[in-house]
């Protein structure tokens, strides 16, 4: 059986689901950023499958750049956590109500 | 054949790898899993012939992104379980809509551009690394240093944030400093709490 372009993108959108639903149910803030890299990670298949099915290398570029993006988010993001939790001592979604640091 | 069996293996286990990052309660667990997903990936990049793309993703991800994950899990209290969002029956309806309306899309959407046509051909005579060379110094140079400025600015913004006090060593202090400087930080925290 021959493998196409549909079953990587069904796979991608399998995935993409799996971290929407991480998206929505998670309250600690690093499993929300977990959830996240799973989706970009799931966007990167579908790109790799589709330059590869159309012998196009402009998909695996997008894929090194949304690659690039993950790796940047992720040091902000936990330096932002850090910063944080030195504060606050939790990390819940539900504790950040207000916008005053 | 074998690529059949190579894909459904794969996605077999990145699918369960992944089900574990997003319902299981212990953060280390979730960590360990989120990596193996990321290795069971670039698997899959390198069945879709781009080895570049698959070398970069195991560098990158389980190299980087984990080891920075793991050394921002040592600041939070890892070993409580996990709290999780009340299960909302209106949500729950809405994901699932939502996932079923983005399934039919994405299989539609190559039926619908299927008189797309290649704007950077892949050569056959040059390997994978080559070619994203060529594109990526090329055409893509401008995005690429971009994409370098913004690793800088990522990488300073890091050390701001997460590296307040590092021109301290408490393995050259003497045990009278370290006290006084716990003590200073106490009265920091009491503050902050109080303001």
């Amino acid at each position: 059986m021959e493998i196409g372009l549909n079953h990587y993108l069904v796979l991608s959108t399998i995935l993409f689901a799996i971290g929407l639903v991480g998206v929505m149910r998670r309250k600690n803030l690093l499993l929300l950023f977990f959830a996240t890299e799973i989706l970009l990670n799931s966007v990167n298949i579908a790109f790799a499958a589709i330059s590869h099915y159309y012998g196009d290398l402009t998909g695996q570029m997008f894929a090194f750049f949304v690659i690039a993006i993950a790796a940047s988010e992720v040091a902000v993001g936990l330096g932002l956590l850090i910063v944080w939790y030195k504060r606050h001592g939790n990390i819940d979604l539900d504790t950040m109500s207000t916008m005053r640091g | 054949m074998f690529e059949a069996v190579a894909f459904y293996l794969f996605a077999f286990l990145t699918i369960a790898m992944f089900y574990i990052v997003v319902t299981t309660k212990q953060a280390l667990y979730a960590l360990t899993a989120l990596a193996a997903g990321m290795i069971f990936i670039s698997a899959f990049f390198f069945i879709l012939g781009a080895e570049f793309l698959g070398a970069i993703q195991i560098i990158v991800y389980t190299g980087a992104v984990m080891a920075l994950y793991a050394f921002g899990m040592m600041f939070f209290d890892t070993t409580r379980d996990v709290k999780e969002a009340q299960g909302n029956k209106f949500i729950i309806t809405g994901l699932a809509t939502l996932a079923a309306v983005l399934v039919v899309l994405i299989v539609s959407a190559p039926i619908i551009s299927e008189n797309i046509t290649a704007y950077y051909p892949a050569l056959p005579e040059v390997g994978n690394t080559q070619e994203v060379g060529m594109v990526l110094f090329t055409k893509y140079l401008v995005p690429f240093e971009v994409a370098a400025v913004m690793l800088l600015v990522a990488m300073i913004a890091g050390i701001v944030l997460a590296g307040k006090k590092m021109d301290l060593s408490i393995t050259l202090m003497n045990d009278a400093e370290i006290h006084d400087m716990k003590i200073d930080q106490k009265l920091d925290q009491h503050k902050k709490v109080l303001s």
